[in-house]
């Protein structure tokens, strides 16, 4: 029980609620001309053996174009990600735009760095779109009410920003906007890895927490490019699915995220107890259809062979 | 020549002869025992706890709630360590005085539930060790179940257990009040007297196999015509 281990001094104690979870996110992000940032992770939450929720939310929306799946400590996590929240909001306020994911990240991972030596244990990708709101300081009115109607990303603004570094300083942003120039600033899907020893890592595909390796060779195997929207949703569901059928700490359902440039949306939680009969049930469906094929080729041979 | 183990203060045995250096430590916490329960309903929630107070082997008392009200809306049950449940709740008491000053109203058990998370986490290297539920009516009046762990990680709940015997009620509300890992049930909507006849059944339970649940159970009935309390005798061995 981890009561008794803390008058033991375990450490396990402090990670009560320690999600070691498949937290998947395939956050694919794609060159074709459909983008979008997908995020899936399961929503088991453990304590030294013992599943404390099995109806934890991994994947926490940070604002509307931004989502943070969750790894480590759930405490932690849960904290840190509101702290980013305001801290996010209170840029967008302050300068007339949002802050994009690189920038995010690169706050949070400052954020924690005081921290780095002690028990805090945070694993964060940071899943977003980066929109155009280059020139939006004069529209500073329409922003606050309506973010998820923001303008699309500039395309002219995005082809000479792809390969650039992302994110200027907040003076060097105030100057550019209030010249209404271009910014530096990257368009488009954007994902990064940002973990509380210090780790920040931007990447096209991540995938985090204990059954993270069971989830790398399913997206490894899968991933290709010009994938769609539904493949790699399926993708990234079996990945998890993979995941918590051979990982003890992760398991019960399976979370989704879908983000674009209108924002994230949300599928229903998938239970998937049952996914691994439901599986045996389709693979004894197909064995079952090949066999009759294959007897209906052989009656219509030896049917053939008899005339 | 046999070994024979003893426990320690700190609840880890110890071998009786002598097996070379061993370090001895204080520690800041020790662990009193209890269990605490949480169901909501549509228009009520329960808080119930049973109400011994043990260390290692004894008991310190046999008549130690730990429902705490704090509104005529919500309910806190702690159990843990006993210490820090006191302090812990004076700071929320406090708190909650303060709020009322500031604000002119009391606060909701929402707001309760986000401030708790904030105050342990505030002890986030050197934490309470404590494990709250809240229970209480939202801003609807619909029952309303918030649990903690020890460092403010929460969630809005249906039924919680908490404590030394939640490991053994957790599994049965999950079946009784969440019907789950049934088939071909009908999910009946909780009344009041059928939780209340619930959690009195579960607690007995608990008594049976739990070393450190016992004595007493207090029922704590939050409803929007306030806060009722029931007292039922559990096992005292």
């Amino acid at each position: 029980m981890a009561l008794q281990d803390l008058c033991g001094f375990k450490d396990s104690f402090l990670n009560s609620r320690w999600n070691l979870p498949a937290s998947h996110p395939v956050e694919y992000l794609s060159e074709s001309p459909i983008q979008f940032v997908i995020a899936a992770a399961d929503t088991r939450s453990s304590c030294n053996g013992l599943v404390a929720c099995p109806a934890s939310q991994k994947i926490l929306p940070v604002h509307s174009h931004l989502v943070g799946t969750t790894s480590g400590t759930s405490a932690d996590c849960a904290l840190w990600k509101r702290i980013l929240s305001r801290e996010l909001r209170l840029y967008q306020l302050r300068h007339g735009r949002r802050l994009s994911t690189a920038g995010a990240a690169k706050l949070l991972a400052h954020m924690l760095h005081p921290f780095k030596g002690t028990e805090l244990c945070v694993a964060a990708t940071l899943c977003g779109w980066d929109g155009g709101e280059q020139e939006n300081i004069s529209k500073m009115g329409n922003e606050t009410d309506d973010l998820a109607k923001t303008s699309e990303s500039d395309s002219i603004s995005q082809a000479e920003a792809r390969g650039r570094n992302p994110c200027p300083s907040p003076a060097m942003s105030r100057q550019h906007c209030s010249a209404g120039g271009k910014q530096l600033v990257r368009s488009g899907p954007s994902l990064y890895y940002v973990c509380s020893d210090g780790t920040r890592l931007q990447g096209a595909l991540f995938s985090v927490g204990s059954g993270s390796p069971y989830a790398y060779s399913v997206l490894d195997g899968g991933v290709r490019w010009g994938l769609t929207v539904e493949e790699a949703i399926s993708l990234a569901r079996e990945a998890v699915y993979r995941a918590t059928h051979r990982d003890a700490y992760s398991g019960n359902c399976v979370d989704v995220y879908h983000i674009t440039s209108h924002g994230w949306t949300r599928r229903d939680r998938e239970e998937l107890r049952e996914e691994y009969y439901r599986e045996k049930e389709r693979e004894r469906g197909k064995v079952k259809e090949r066999r009759e094929k294959q007897e209906g080729v052989e009656d219509g041979q030896s049917s053939g062979r008899k005339k | 020549m046999f070994a024979t183990q003893v426990y320690g203060d700190n609840g880890k045995m110890k071998e009786y002869h002598y097996t070379g250096p061993v370090e001895h430590r204080f520690s800041p916490y020790s662990f009193n025992g209890g269990t605490v329960l949480a169901v909501a309903g549509e228009d009520f929630a329960i808080v119930a706890s049973d109400t011994r107070l043990s260390e290692g082997y004894s008991i310190h008392s046999r008549d130690s709630p730990k429902c705490y009200k704090l509104t005529d809306t919500t309910v806190i049950g702690c159990s843990g360590f006993h210490g820090d449940c006191l302090t812990l709740t004076k700071i929320i008491d406090a708190r909650l005085k303060m709020y009322k000053h500031s604000n002119n109203k009391c606060m909701t058990s929402g707001a309760i539930a986000a401030m708790l998370s904030t105050i342990l986490y505030g002890r986030r290297f050197f934490p309470y060790y404590v494990y709250n539920i809240i229970g209480g009516l939202d801003e609807e009046g619909k029952g309303a179940v918030y649990s903690f762990d020890p460092v403010g990680s929460y969630q809005r709940d249906t039924y919680k257990a908490g404590g030394s015997a939640s490991a053994m009620l957790q599994p049965l509300l999950d079946n009784q009040i969440g019907f789950k890992n049934m088939e071909g049930v009908q999910h009946l909507p909780l009344s009041q007297e059928k939780a209340v006849q619930l959690v009195k059944d579960v607690f007995i339970s608990a008594a049976e196999r739990d070393v450190y649940t016992g004595d007493a159970l207090r029922i704590c009935i939050v409803t929007k015509d306030g806060i009722k309390e029931e007292t039922v005798p559990l096992r005292k061995d």
